[in-house]
């Protein structure tokens, strides 16, 4: 039991203005602290901003947690080649919705983040990769960066510092592949959205071949409060390895789902608590911490330290930190047969593993799920998964075989239920949003 | 389009645009190309240009984008044929879109779907006679928080049910303004392209429309101010020694063949998981 209200975990720091009724504006943005970080940087040597954004320990918020300014320094500097900054914000992972609504409301924060960046890494050019499938936030981003044109934040000599910065928003076309960083560059250079293979590393062979550096939206959207607020203030949350603040998005069958910005290493249980709990009368059966690539969880692993390290050693990952809740009306096969077939339908096709390994889980879960399904087919999925799981040219292999692996160690039986009953128990009609609140009004 | 399978004589080459539509599309063409260092990266813009004129990608459009950017239009189609949002046929005015990745799904998007294709008579990536609604089956899009959630021409329409996504299609069929719960007015699909062109919406009050957040975006940061009613903690699961399978497993599957005459154990008939209050916050 908490002592404190749960809610006073949280620490609102990009989302600290959302609900002002134009918090996407310049002048919202300028009211909050809005680009001073900016000023403070590009007083600095370049050198001395990487090194400072290293020293704050921020870790990347796409996934996979690479120390940011890690990944800013391997860019080979004096080699004469134009280096660039591109913005992964092609939000596609099932159940991660925190880039979208960040863009959405405080688009700027990004852009600030964005000119420190490339002042560090030396870029003239810098390109955000927005996915298409988001106009109202492509419809921002086209404001946002028009306003810092006319505010001198971006072009030619920037607030006088002799600095110059192109920025190029970018919309995409429907691929989750694209999410990939290598992927994205080839979609980006106007090719299929293909993995590379590495070496070389995009921070020496990227777009076009030069140097770049690919990172999250809210990984550089959260580089001014670091610059403006101090590296020390950003390490004195969350932990040692996991420092800062971050954006967690509850969703599903949960109270109150919605974005919740706090410190690294809140658990679900806190997260539940300030949020209200599971919807009424129902309990938590099954929830990801990090979106559907990321094995899921259980109820036992309410208590997980979300952060890096605390959901590494509990079995799964960070990732986007998209707390899919779901409740015990909630059929696992299903669940894990709609991930699968998304998979299938998003593997890019480059490599054997993914292509046909995800078109053969498809068909055998669809089998399962259907009640068509025989013993011996939960070995075989175990197998299939096992022979995508790194075996994949890209990452995407890897989260194909999440869901299967997790489900099966924790909900083996309900597979084995759907074989030996020859059907789903479950009745997808108490799942839904509306579900309880037609017995409610009868009730009533 | 022809579903024909013709085998012998290649296909002749498409036609060009009209000579006034090709120089107005030449002017955009060149603007987007100039935004990139390498000139093959204006490709998907171009191809969004492309819809923007024709509402799908036509021949003479891939033709087109191979002329600005000095490919095949085998290069070109490669390209086309690999992004979901490039349509290969003619389709609707607008593009409804029903998320049915597992979270939406599983919270209505199924049912959402169903409904929608039977109240269209339509299946899904297929139009209505009068061309106005093509309907199809999307994938996660980013909007968990706001689910079930349906897509009209990427606008965001949030927390959707099978009534109001009839409704909604109901009044783009009979030509009534359209707002989503995230986004601008509706346009239609061909204005929409433009922007995913590279060409900002210039209608007035398209930016702000909608305000800045959505409510789900904003439920952390209203707790935190103490905006919201004060959270009522609801224990999630009685404390058990058992570890594994200590929620679900604790159910036994014999228990309950069908969940229509069996439900399963669930805070309705579990003394630890009572029934909170957060359904007085639903009246708000």
């Amino acid at each position: 039991m908490t002592v404190e209200p749960a809610e006073k975990l949280l620490a609102p720091v990009l989302s600290a203005f959302w609900d002002d009724p134009r918090s996407w504006t310049l002048d919202t943005y300028r009211r909050h602290e809005g680009y001073q970080a900016l000023t403070k940087a590009l007083a600095m040597e370049p050198d001395d901003v990487i090194a400072y954004v290293k020293d704050s320990g921020l870790r990347g918020r796409g996934g996979a947690g690479f120390p940011t300014g890690m990944k800013w320094q391997f860019i080979p500097q004096g080699d004469g080649k134009p280096h660039y900054l591109v913005v992964n914000a092609d939000e596609s992972e099932p159940g991660t919705c925190k880039d979208i609504p960040l863009l959405f409301a405080n688009p700027h924060s990004l852009i600030e983040g964005m000119v420190i960046a490339c002042w560090a890494i030396r870029s003239h050019h810098a390109f955000i990769y927005l996915r298409g499938e988001t106009v109202p936030v492509l419809r921002r981003l086209h404001e946002a960066v028009r306003e810092a044109y006319a505010a001198g934040y971006l072009g030619q000599n920037i607030k006088g510092s002799g600095f110059d910065l192109e920025l190029t928003v970018h919309a995409g076309a429907g691929a989750y592949i694209c999410g990939e960083e290598t992927a994205l560059l080839d979609s980006l250079e106007g090719r299929r959205g293909q993995p590379r293979l590495r070496p070389p590393f995009p921070a020496v062979e990227g777009l076009y071949a030069c140097p770049t550096v690919v990172n999250n939206v809210e990984s550089i959207a959260s580089v001014p409060a670091i610059i403006n607020r101090g590296k020390e203030w950003f390490r004195s949350m969350g932990s040692e390895k996991s420092p800062g603040f971050t954006l967690y998005s509850l969703s599903g069958h949960v109270a109150r789902p919605g974005q919740y910005e706090g410190p690294l290493g809140i658990t679900l249980r806190q997260l539940l608590e300030m949020g209200g709990g599971m919807r009424p009368g129902h309990r938590l059966k099954f929830w990801t911490p990090g979106g559907s690539s990321t094995p899921m969880f259980t109820d036992e692993h309410l208590d997980v330290p979300l952060d890096y390290e605390g959901v590494g050693a509990a079995g799964s990952m960070l990732g986007t930190k998209a707390l899919q809740c779901f409740d015990e009306t909630t059929c696992v096969v299903r669940a894990v047969t709609r991930w699968t077939e998304f998979y299938a339908h998003e593997s890019c096709g480059k490599c054997t593993p993914c292509r046909e390994g995800t078109y053969w889980l498809v068909q055998l879960l669809r089998d399962i799920e259907a009640g068509k399904g025989r013993p011996e087919d939960l070995d075989k999925l175990n197998d299939i998964a096992d022979n995508i799981n790194g075996k994949s040219f890209c990452a995407l292999g890897d989260g194909a075989a999440a869901p299967i692996f997790s489900s099966l160690k924790y909900f083996r039986a309900e597979y084995e239920e759907h074989i030996e009953g020859k059907g789903c128990p479950f009745d997808p009609a108490r799942s839904t949003a509306w579900a309880d609140k037609s017995r409610t009004e009868v009730n009533a | 389009m022809s579903a024909e399978v013709s085998l012998g004589i290649p296909e002749m080459p498409a036609p060009d645009y009209p000579a006034d539509v090709r120089a107005r599309l030449e002017n955009d063409a060149r603007e987007v190309i100039a935004r990139y260092p390498g000139s093959r990266s204006a490709l998907l813009p171009l191809l969004h240009l492309v819809q923007s004129e024709d509402g799908y990608v036509t021949r003479t459009g891939i033709r087109f984008c191979a002329e600005m950017l000095g490919l095949t239009t085998a290069e070109v189609t490669a390209v086309a044929t690999f992004y979901t949002m490039y349509r290969r046929k003619p389709s609707g005015e607008y593009q409804v879109g029903v998320c049915t990745n597992t979270l939406c799904a599983v919270m209505g998007g199924d049912a959402i779907f169903d409904e929608l294709k039977q109240h269209l008579g339509v299946g899904n990536d297929e139009t209505t006679a009068d061309g106005k609604v093509t309907l199809e089956h999307i994938e996660c899009n980013a909007a968990c928080d706001f689910a079930p959630v349906v897509m009209v021409n990427w606008e965001f329409f949030d927390n959707q049910t099978p009534e109001s996504a009839k409704a909604l299609v109901d009044d783009l069929i009979a030509g009534r303004e359209v707002r989503p719960t995230r986004g601008a007015p509706l346009c239609g699909y061909k204005q929409t392209a433009r922007i995913l062109a590279g060409f900002p919406d210039e209608r007035e009050g398209a930016v702000e429309a909608s305000g800045g957040a959505g409510p789900a975006s904003l439920a952390g940061l209203k707790l935190h101010r103490g905006e919201a009613g004060a959270a009522r903690v609801v224990p999630q699961r009685a404390e058990s020694p058992g570890g594994e399978g200590a929620g679900y497993g604790s159910i036994s599957p014999a228990e309950h063949a069908s969940s229509h005459d069996a439900p399963q154990q669930s805070a309705v008939s579990d003394p630890d998981n009572p029934a909170g209050p957060v359904t007085e916050e639903d009246g708000e």
